[in-house]
């Protein structure tokens, strides 16, 4: 069904480019869907993503989460115990990172280029909060995107983008179950002698749907209204068990 | 089969839970305890975020406490008068905790905070209990039948406000149960606890209460204190991880019946020696925890704007 359905997508994308001329077009990306559905036996997914461009070139796609705050924290070691010491804060941190490309960066792409278009976990620009020295946030820089290659949530190696042939391309997007919800943005890049000549963004959207959705929209919404329910079912589920086994 | 846990935002497999509820629950039954301890660490074990687990584990307690407090009014080993002052103490007790908890989360010290109030807890209650079962054990094996005090009078009886619980037989200051239930409400507020296993013992040794309406006025405190804690996480911190409750509860509510069955075949001082175990050997962890080094001295926490 997946797979019927991509087909027909690469179908229409490969005549849509053919149709036009070439110069006006270099770039066209899509993914197999813009929703990604947090449901009760949610355990991850995959995206796909195609495309097609005017001739040869490097691919590079780069999948980019919600931003929000980190606060990174340092234990150290007082009177023998273990606490947290040293904080710094991060804004503008993406809640999930990933990238592919046709080839590994460093065969097509400069420093500078990386550097410009963050391409990489390392050049991910962000900003810290207060400013101590540049080596302490360096540090706790690495902490930060080490945390978030552990828990998935920033790939660490750049997948692969294939071509089929000699315009089209693909890769798949992993989102592991832990994926925060929000609006992502699926950056795609055409690179031709070491430069960027297209880019196209398309926007993809994790939410959280059925049950659990609605427990967690009620929980922030109507919280007072959550607490009582929540108080009540657990009462109620008590006292239903307090009669279940007296008759035994 | 996993389960997604809409507030702690995860997927968790359904059996690990069921079996984490029933397994704790069990324990809590034999000893007549919510064993709130005891779940709160197991779900931060499991990679539940601290917050969550802590206000999730209140919610769940309620249900225990329901059950075994239902079944105590029955029985009527309820003091029903001195259960409306501690609940009064452990209401206000369980507001300051939740807003105590805040200030923690927001300087970085909230797991410290916790790990050192488990130990310290613990360890206290643990050991006290441990010397007072050996003893038990030793007198009854003596078995010097002296006449016993109903209770032991120290200086807390001199307090003012004195009142009257003629189902305790207690003749004492209005406010020793308040500050003490207030205390168990703050831990209850910060820790996710519904605070039996310090109630049981402050009420027998503290405060001097016959052993035979301990538990069940305990269990009305647990249930009223514990649902304070989860409305007012809910209200504050929007924490509280209504599903994963839930399938705790099942579990729990099990669990626990069948540990109760089992505790009616152990003695008193038999029990009580093994819960005191069991609490000496959960501080014992966390103690030794706080001063290994961490396998990453760095933790992140992140945050929607």
């Amino acid at each position: 069904m997946a797979r019927a359905v991509l087909s027909c997508l690469l179908a229409a994308l490969l005549l849509s480019s053919l149709g036009r001329p070439a110069a006006a077009e270099p770039l066209t990306a899509d993914v197999s869907t813009h929703l990604i559905a947090i449901t009760t036996g949610f355990t991850g997914s995959d995206v796909v993503l195609f495309g097609a461009t005017d001739g040869p070139g490097d691919v590079v796609v780069l999948v980019r989460g919600p931003e929000g705050l980190a606060t990174v924290r340092r234990k150290g070691r007082v009177a023998g115990f273990w606490l947290n010491v040293e904080s710094v804060r991060f804004e503008r941190v993406p809640a999930y990172f990933s990238m592919a490309s046709t080839r590994p960066l460093e065969e097509f792409t400069s420093p500078a280029v990386r550097q410009r278009e963050q391409f990489g976990t390392r050049y991910l620009r962000f900003d810290a909060r207060r400013e101590p020295s540049a080596e302490t946030i360096a540090r706790f820089r690495d902490a930060l995107i080490r945390t978030k290659t552990d828990d998935g949530l920033y790939a660490g190696a750049a997948g692969q983008v294939r071509f089929l042939g000699e315009r089209l391309f693909r890769t798949n997007i992993r989102f592991p179950a832990n994926v925060p919800t929000g609006t992502y943005t699926v950056d795609v890049f055409l690179v031709r002698d070491g430069e960027v000549v297209a880019a196209q963004a398309t926007p993809l959207v994790v939410s959280k749907i059925g049950v659990g959705a609605d427990m967690a929209d009620i929980a922030h919404r109507h919280a007072a209204l959550y607490g009582i329910i929540a108080v009540l079912v657990a009462g109620v589920a008590g006292w239903l068990a307090g009669i279940i086994f007296r008759r035994n | 089969m996993t389960v997604y846990l809409p507030i702690a935002e995860m997927s968790v497999s359904i059996f690990l839970l069921i079996g984490l509820g029933a397994g704790i629950g069990f324990l809590g039954g034999v000893f007549g305890v919510g064993g709130g301890f005891l779940m709160t660490p197991f779900l931060i074990f499991i990679g539940v975020p601290p917050p969550v687990a802590v206000a999730s584990t209140a919610n769940q307690v309620i249900a225990g406490g329901v059950t075994s407090a239902y079944s105590h009014w029955r029985r009527r080993t309820i003091d029903m008068r001195m259960a409306g002052i501690v609940v009064a103490g452990g209401f206000v007790g369980s507001l300051a905790g939740v807003l105590l908890f805040g200030l923690l989360r927001r300087f970085g010290q909230i797991d410290l905070f916790i790990s050192l109030s488990y130990v310290i807890l613990l360890g206290t209650v643990g050991t006290l209990m441990a010397i007072e079962a050996t003893r038990t054990f030793l007198r009854r094996r003596h078995a010097t039948a002296g006449r016993r005090r109903l209770h032991q009078h120290y200086w807390a009886h001199g307090l003012p406000f004195k009142m009257r619980f003629p189902r305790s037989r207690l003749y004492i200051s209005v406010l020793m149960p308040l500050s003490l239930s207030f205390g168990i409400g703050v831990l209850s507020g910060v820790m996710g606890v519904g605070g039996g296993f310090v109630m049981v013992p402050a009420m027998i040794y503290l405060l001097g209460m016959p052993t035979q309406v301990v538990p069940g006025t305990a269990q009305v405190q647990i249930v009223f204190v514990a649902a304070s804690a989860t409305l007012l996480q809910a209200i504050q911190h929007q924490t509280v991880d209504a599903l994963l409750a839930f399938i705790l509860l099942i579990g729990g509510v099990v669990g626990s019946h069948f540990g109760s069955v089992m505790s009616t075949r152990l003695r008193g001082e038999q029990l009580r020696g093994l819960l005191a175990l069991l609490l000496l050997a959960v501080a014992g962890k966390l103690l030794v925890d706080l001063t290994l080094t961490p396998g990453d001295i760095f933790t992140v926490v992140t945050q929607r704007i």
